[in-house]
């Protein structure tokens, strides 16, 4: 926040491609056909994701940005895109062994991954899934929305 | 209340340099974006205003005048120009993504009188960019 009452907010933009199955063991088989419909195809599917964020804070006198992107980067790189990129989510990421890894999940899971970012703060995490279909948390604190 | 965006873009060049700093320090921190002669980008400003439609004529803002507003206080200004040297509201800032919206922000808030400034975008490359608010209001 700055003293002229304006608010600056950092937007990123991040790629990475990964596979995916959207299937609950907590559900029949027919559920599960039902509800993912060809999501649930038994070998799984991938997609080119984008992960756009944004994060806020002062802008630093001395260098006029929020946060430094070499910062900002190393951190998405190690934190999530080391993680994410080319691998299967259900079976190389341990958030996605027990639940779905639908979008909503994806964004959650980025958000719980970034918000330990020490030099700005989150303030939402966006994630295409497709160029049609996008996913956007932007993070509730006191009440955090449960990965189902 | 309704929001309308309008693009523009302009291409402009700019130079990250802290002359407080030292050189190695300067290249440190700004990495290639200190190079001494500068570099440009192709800017894509998102400009939106939020309102309500004019019961006449149905309209947030006369579009008219906004994009008349963006060519003198954005486009004469800014494109094909050099930040750092010809854009004497950046005068001793450095011409990061997040300063240009700020200088964008404030050349335009007080030129829109019709419908209210609620978010300036501006996009440095398709990766990368700052919005700008007024607290309180988004």
């Amino acid at each position: 926040m700055s003293a002229d009452g304006l608010r600056v907010e950092l937007g990123r933009r991040y790629r990475f491609a990964a596979s995916h199955r959207l299937h609950s063991d907590r559900l029949s088989e027919a559920e599960n056909a039902r509800r993912y419909g060809k999501c649930s195809n038994p070998h799984g599917h991938g997609h080119n994701y984008v992960v756009e964020i944004g994060v806020s804070g002062d802008v630093d006198l001395a260098t006029g940005m929020i946060v430094n992107l070499a910062d900002l980067d190393g951190f998405v790189e190690r934190e999530v895109l080391e993680a994410f990129d080319h691998r299967s989510l259900n079976d190389e990421v341990p958030a996605f062994r027990e639940n779905v890894p639908t979008t909503e999940n994806l964004c959650i899971e980025i958000y719980r991954r970034l918000r330990a970012f020490p030099k700005a703060r989150l303030e939402r995490v966006r994630v295409e899934e497709t160029n049609n279909n996008s996913f956007e948390y932007l993070g509730d604190v006191a009440n955090e929305v449960p990965i189902v | 209340m309704v929001l309308l965006t309008r693009k523009i873009e302009f291409s402009a060049s700019h130079r990250y340099d802290n002359p407080a700093l030292s050189p190695e320090e300067n290249r440190r921190v700004f990495g290639k974006c200190n190079n001494p002669y500068g570099h440009g980008h192709n800017y894509t400003l998102e400009v939106t205003v939020a309102g309500e439609p004019d019961p006449v004529t149905g309209m947030v803002v006369d579009l008219s005048e906004l994009k008349k507003i963006l060519e003198r206080e954005v486009m004469q200004r800014m494109d094909h120009r050099h930040l750092n040297v010809e854009v004497p509201e950046l005068a001793g800032q450095i011409p990061t993504c997040e300063n240009v919206a700020l200088v964008i922000w404030k050349l335009l808030e007080p030129k829109i009188t019709q419908g209210k400034l609620y978010r300036v975008r501006l996009y440095e490359s398709a990766d990368l960019f700052a919005d700008c608010y007024r607290n309180g209001v988004a």
